[in-house]
C-alpha cells in the first residue's frame, strides 16, 4: 500500500488542476508546494484569456484585477497599433487566483502541503514511485502509484528521472517586472513593446492591474541576455517614460519559449505546466495551456490508477491529448517565433506604419500576424495553422 | 568558477532551467552551485535577469 496514489509536485495552475482531475477520477492525491505559500511569489504577468480560464473555473471579481477589451502594438520607432479583441480578456490577481484553484482542488478531495521541498525520488525497477523532501528541516518521503511534477520552469524531478528539460538559451526570456503604482494608462488595454530598443529578442508588457497600478514586464531572448540585463532595461525605461510610478513589488524569472519537451512522460512520471515548457512560445502565456496540460495530466493519472498500470505506455494517451488540445498549435507558434527573431526594427517598423493605415475596428491578431509573413512569407503558413487550430 | 552574489538571488530558477549539466541547487530562499559538477559554460550568468551570478571571483562573496 503506497502513502497515496497520486503525488502532485508544484502547486500553481498546472499543479493544482493535475491534482484535481486526478481526485476527481478517485485517485488518493496530495499536492507538494516548495514555498510558504500556494500563488506566491507572483512570477508572472498575469494574463489570461477569458474563454479559455472559463472553461476550468467561474470567473471570480476577488482575483480578477481588470477586465481588458483592447490591445496596443508598438513598433520601435513608437508607431501604435490599437486594435480590439474577439475574445476579452483579464488580468489576474494570481496571489489569489492560485489560491482559488488549490482551493478547488481541496474540495475535491486533494491534500495539500505547502513548505514542501522535493530534493529527490524514490525509483524503483525503474519506476518513480515517490518522493523524497524536506519539510521544516525534516527529511521525509512519500511513496505514490505515480507522481505529476509541475514544478515550473526550474523543474528538477523531470531530471531526477531521466528526462531532458534542460532549455536551450535561445529558448528561454529573460524576464524581469515591476508592479508599479500611480500610473496612469488605460485600464482596459494591453500594451505591448515590440523590438530591440524595448526587449531585445522579446517584448515589453504594461498589463492594467485597476486603481492606477499596472504589471509592467518585459522579456530579453536568452541570446540577447549576455549584453542586456532585464532588469536594467525595465528600470531604464520607467526612469525614462512613467518616472513618477512607485515600484509596489518586482520579480524576476524566466520565461520558457520552447516547445513541448519531446519526451513528458516516463515510468512512474508525467511533467505538467511550465516544467514540460507547455507555454506559448510567441506570447510567453502558460497559465491557461498549464492548466490544459495539468488537467489531461491528472485526468490520465487517475485512469492509470484504475487500470493498475502506471508504465510510460499507460500515459500514452497525455502526450497524445496535449498534443492536438495545444502542442500542435504551439509548434506552429514556435516556428512563426523563430521567423519573427529574424525580423529587424527598421522591417517592424516598416509593418507599423503600413498597418497604422488600416481602420483598427478592421484589425485582429491574425491581421498584424499576416502583416508580419508579408516581411517573412515562410510563416505564413503556421500564421494559418496557428490561428486555426489545424 | 560560478560565484553567487550575496544576498542578492530572487531565487526565480532560470539558471536552473538553462544549466546544461543541473550543477544549480535552488529552494525556498536558498541556491548554490554544485562546482564539481559545474562546466563554467557561463550560461546561467548570462540569462540572470538581475545579474546576480558571477564568474568574477575578485569582488564576489560566495553564497552556499
Amino acid at each position: 500500500m503506497t502513502d497515496y496514489d497520486v503525488i502532485v509536485v508544484g502547486g500553481g495552475p498546472a499543479g493544482s488542476m493535475a491534482a484535481e482531475a486526478a481526485a476527481k477520477q478517485g485517485a488518493r492525491t496530495i499536492m507538494l508546494e516548495k514555498d510558504r505559500d500556494i500563488g506566491y511569489p507572483v512570477r508572472c504577468g498575469e494574463g489570461v484569456g477569458a474563454f479559455g480560464l472559463k472553461k476550468f473555473i467561474e470567473p471570480d471579481p476577488a482575483w480578477i484585477a481588470t477586465t481588458i477589451s483592447k490591445v496596443r502594438m508598438r513598433s520601435p520607432d513608437n508607431t501604435l497599433i490599437d486594435f480590439g479583441m474577439d475574445d476579452a480578456g483579464f488580468i489576474l490577481h494570481r496571489r489569489l487566483f492560485d489560491y482559488a484553484l488549490a482551493n478547488q482542488a481541496s474540495q475535491a478531495g486533494v491534500e495539500i502541503q505547502t513548505r514542501a521541498y522535493v530534493d529527490g525520488l524514490i525509483i524503483e525497477d525503474d519506476c518513480v514511485r515517490g518522493v523524497k523532501y524536506q519539510y521544516m528541516g525534516e527529511h521525509k518521503q512519500l511513496t505514490a502509484k505515480l507522481v505529476i511534477a509541475a514544478d515550473g520552469v526550474e523543474s528538477r524531478v523531470g531530471r531526477m528521472a531521466g528526462l531532458r528539460t534542460a532549455t536551450k538559451l535561445k529558448d528561454m526570456d529573460s524576464g524581469y517586472q515591476a508592479t508599479v503604482g500611480n500610473i496612469d494608462v488605460d485600464q482596459e488595454m494591453i500594451d505591448f513593446y515590440v523590438g530591440s530598443n524595448w526587449a531585445p529578442g522579446g517584448y515589453l508588457w504594461i498589463f492594467p492591474k485597476g486603481n492606477g497600478m499596472a504589471n509592467i514586464g518585459l522579456g530579453i531572448n536568452g541570446i540577447y541576455a549576455k549584453e542586456h540585463s532585464a532588469h536594467d532595461m525595465l528600470h531604464g525605461f520607467l526612469d525614462k517614460y512613467f518616472p513618477k510610478a512607485s515600484v509596489l513589488t518586482s520579480v524576476c524569472g524566466g520565461i520558457p519559449i520552447a516547445k513541448t519537451l519531446k519526451k513528458i512522460t516516463s515510468n512512474g512520471l508525467m511533467l505538467t505546466g511550465d516544467a514540460a515548457r507547455m507555454v506559448n512560445p510567441v506570447t510567453g502565456g502558460g497559465i491557461i495551456t498549464g492548466m490544459v496540460g495539468g488537467q489531461i495530466a491528472g485526468d490520465v493519472a487517475g485512469l492509470a490508477i484504475q487500470s493498475g498500470d502506471y508504465s510510460e505506455k499507460a500515459f500514452d494517451g497525455y502526450p497524445k491529448r496535449w498534443h492536438k488540445a495545444e502542442g500542435k498549435t504551439h509548434e506552429a507558434f514556435y516556428r512563426i517565433g523563430e521567423g519573427i527573431a529574424q525580423i529587424t526594427d527598421d522591417q517592424l517598423n516598416k509593418i507599423a506604419h503600413r498597418l497604422v493605415k488600416t481602420p483598427s475596428e478592421n484589425l485582429s491578431l491574425l491581421k498584424i500576424f499576416t502583416a508580419v509573413a508579408r516581411e517573412k512569407p515562410k510563416i505564413l503558413l503556421d500564421v494559418t495553422r496557428a490561428f486555426a487550430g489545424i | 568558477m560560478i560565484l553567487v552574489k550575496d544576498n542578492r538571488c530572487d531565487f526565480c530558477g532560470t539558471c536552473v532551467a538553462v544549466c546544461p549539466v543541473d550543477a544549480i541547487e535552488l529552494r525556498e530562499a536558498d541556491i548554490s552551485i554544485i562546482h564539481d559538477t559545474c562546466i563554467d559554460c557561463d550560461i546561467c550568468i548570462w540569462v540572470c535577469p538581475i545579474d546576480v551570478l558571477s564568474s568574477d571571483v575578485k569582488e564576489e562573496v560566495e553564497h552556499d
